[in-house]
């Protein structure tokens, strides 16, 4: 437990003393050009404009750190081999991925955490006081953790068996055809064979279902969001995070390094 | 007290990596290791590039896995990750995460020995004074020369008290300096009681540091011993030094000396030895030294890597 929580401590170090939370910069940019911006607009839908650029920017940026940072855990330190000298200490090596795991999770709760207040503050430059249901874009910014932190994962377990560059790709990949997941188990034969139609419904329950993680329509127009669906999605986050995780592990603890 | 143990044993080590498009062809980098280094002993690894070394090296430490044959340290197999605190190990050429400072890294790595973190300081300030880092322990990696990397790698290496100290080529990359510094260090590794264990493609550090060498060609260990003891199997003849002023007559002897000034110097063999010196006694030339001529650990390597070519090339022909 304490090798996982001093690599994760040393991967939160690294990613601040690289540089990435200056994201927020250009985050906080975005939001003062989204309020000037709406405050020039008719009245009635400033809340609706701000909220979901300020979700949307989150979210994207999050799932670009997640992606290449994520696949950069591993993959930066086997090229520069900087693991080498710590895989000769009594470590093991899942317990070197879990703490690179956790570390890019802290990183991005700090990131996320940080980009949540500008959209509060933002919003409060438009329409102050906030009111009660404000409080919902907690719970969409929540969401979008568990979804990048589901992307760190996938790239931490692509990362382990591939290079960089296709680790990246196969990364992305997944998290578009994830967003498709759902359509998938509902699509209807046209003109597709039952084997077929078979196939296509197994593989979209085999793919991590982001619509999970996706409640923006509700918030921005600041609808409530069922607490159950919360639960379902952060267990449904965690078991794939655990399997995908396991999974990374199985790959790593046999690869050779270079 | 029982026998002395041996501090690493390797037996049977092989390991063959896949190579070509569809990695269907097997590469062998080492073949049927087996071999022993004693507890306190200083063993140097040696072999050209290329031969084994690294992948030996990172076989013992489990950064790769090999495709037969086990290995044991201090009696516990490698696949024990508690054997683990009772070793350190300097990588091939170092590079430590280059955002942190000195004192950073070491304070990283001493926590996953479980020091306490009162120790963990006193230990860690300890390490950088020994390398001489004590004055730059404040500044970030990136901005370290190779031979500082060197000394990091050296002091979180040695951290931890170790019994047994693995180390990858340590002078690789140094300046003479830098190469002195690192054979202290070894040598007081050595009087600390220690087993090191350090690969080298330089021989005469192997010969200045080592108990024992053990010498490695294109995978396979080709013989080891006492630097003194590989090189004598192969000495030949006598070297006789001296001074002779004026004539000398008709020494036959001065066909085959080498001249510098009034000094000469002779080659030939043992047998011939006592006559030559009656010789030069009755031309009235002064002895200087009589040494044994011993082949340089060098030419011994020379040799072992020739013999290795050689059966390569034949190899070649005879699958064309």
């Amino acid at each position: 437990m304490m090798n996982i929580q001093t690599v994760a401590a040393n991967t939160f170090r690294e990613a601040v003393r690289d540089r990435v939370l200056y994201n927020l910069v250009f985050f906080a940019l975005l939001m003062m050009g989204g309020a000037i911006l709406v405050g020039q607009i008719s009245i009635g839908i400033q809340q609706d404009v701000i909220v979901s650029l300020g979700l949307t920017a989150i979210s994207v940026i999050g799932i670009f750190i997640s992606i290449f940072l994520g696949v950069a855990l591993v993959s930066r330190e086997m090229d520069k081999r900087t693991l080498y000298a710590l895989l000769a200490k009594p470590v093991r090596r899942w317990e070197f991925l879990l703490g690179k795991f956790f570390g890019l999770v802290m990183t991005l709760s700090v990131n996320t955490a940080a980009m949540a207040a500008g959209l509060y503050i933002a919003l409060w430059t438009v329409k102050h006081p906030l009111m009660k249901s404000d409080a919902y874009i907690l719970v969409a910014v929540y969401l979008i953790l568990l979804k990048l932190a589901l992307i760190v994962a996938l790239a931490l377990l692509f990362s382990c068996f591939t290079t960089p560059f296709l680790a990246i790709l196969f990364t992305a990949g997944m998290y578009v055809a994830g967003l498709f997941a759902a359509d998938l188990r509902t699509v209807h034969g046209v003109g597709l064979d039952p084997s077929a139609l078979g196939f296509v419904r197994g593989i979209s329950y085999l793919l991590p279902n982001f619509q999970n993680f996706d409640v923006m329509g509700a918030v921005v127009h600041g609808r409530g969001v069922p607490f159950v669906l919360v639960w379902q999605a952060t267990l449904y986050a965690i078991l794939y995070i655990a399997i995908v995780l396991m999974g990374a592990a199985v790959v790593f603890s046999r690869r050779n390094l270079k | 007290m029982g026998m002395p143990q041996d501090a690493i044993e390797i037996e049977n080590l092989s390991k063959e990596y896949p190579h070509g498009f569809l990695h269907l062809k097997r590469k062998k980098s080492l073949e049927n290791l087996t071999m022993r280094v004693e507890d306190g002993e200083v063993f140097g690894f040696l072999g050209p590039n290329g031969a084994g070394k690294s992948t030996t090296i990172k076989l013992l430490m489990r950064l790769i896995f090999p495709s037969a044959g086990t290995a044991r340290i201090l009696g516990k197999s490698i696949d024990d990750i508690s054997m683990h605190n009772s070793i350190g190990y300097l990588p091939e050429q170092p590079y430590f995460y280059d955002y942190l400072t000195a004192y950073e890294v070491l304070d990283y790595f001493a926590r996953f020995h479980g020091l306490p973190a009162g120790d963990r300081a006193a230990r860690v300030q300890a390490m950088l004074k020994k390398v001489g880092l004590d004055t730059a322990k404040k500044i970030q990696l990136r901005k370290y020369s190779k031979g500082m990397l060197q000394r990091v790698g050296l002091a979180q290496a040695i951290l931890h008290d170790p019994r047994v100290v693995v180390l990858d080529e340590p002078m690789s990359g140094l300046d003479p300096l830098g190469r002195r510094e690192v054979r202290d260090i070894i040598l007081e590794l050595k009087r600390e009681g220690r087993t090191v264990l350090f690969s080298t493609h330089v021989l005469s550090d192997a010969e200045m540091l080592c108990d024992r060498v053990g010498v490695i060609v294109g995978g396979r260990l080709r013989g080891t011993g006492a630097p003194g003891e590989l090189v004598d199997v192969k000495a030949q003849g006598m070297e006789i030094l001296f001074e002779l002023y004026g004539a000398a007559g008709n020494l036959p002897l001065l066909a085959q000396a080498t001249r510098t000034g009034e000094r000469y110097r002779v080659q030939l063999p043992e047998t011939e030895l006592y006559q030559a010196l009656d010789s030069l006694k009755a031309a009235g030339a002064r002895i200087l030294s009589v040494a044994q001529i011993k082949p340089t650990l060098e030419e011994y390597f020379m040799h072992l890597v020739e013999a290795d070519r050689a059966q390569a090339s034949a190899v070649e022909v005879s699958g064309k």
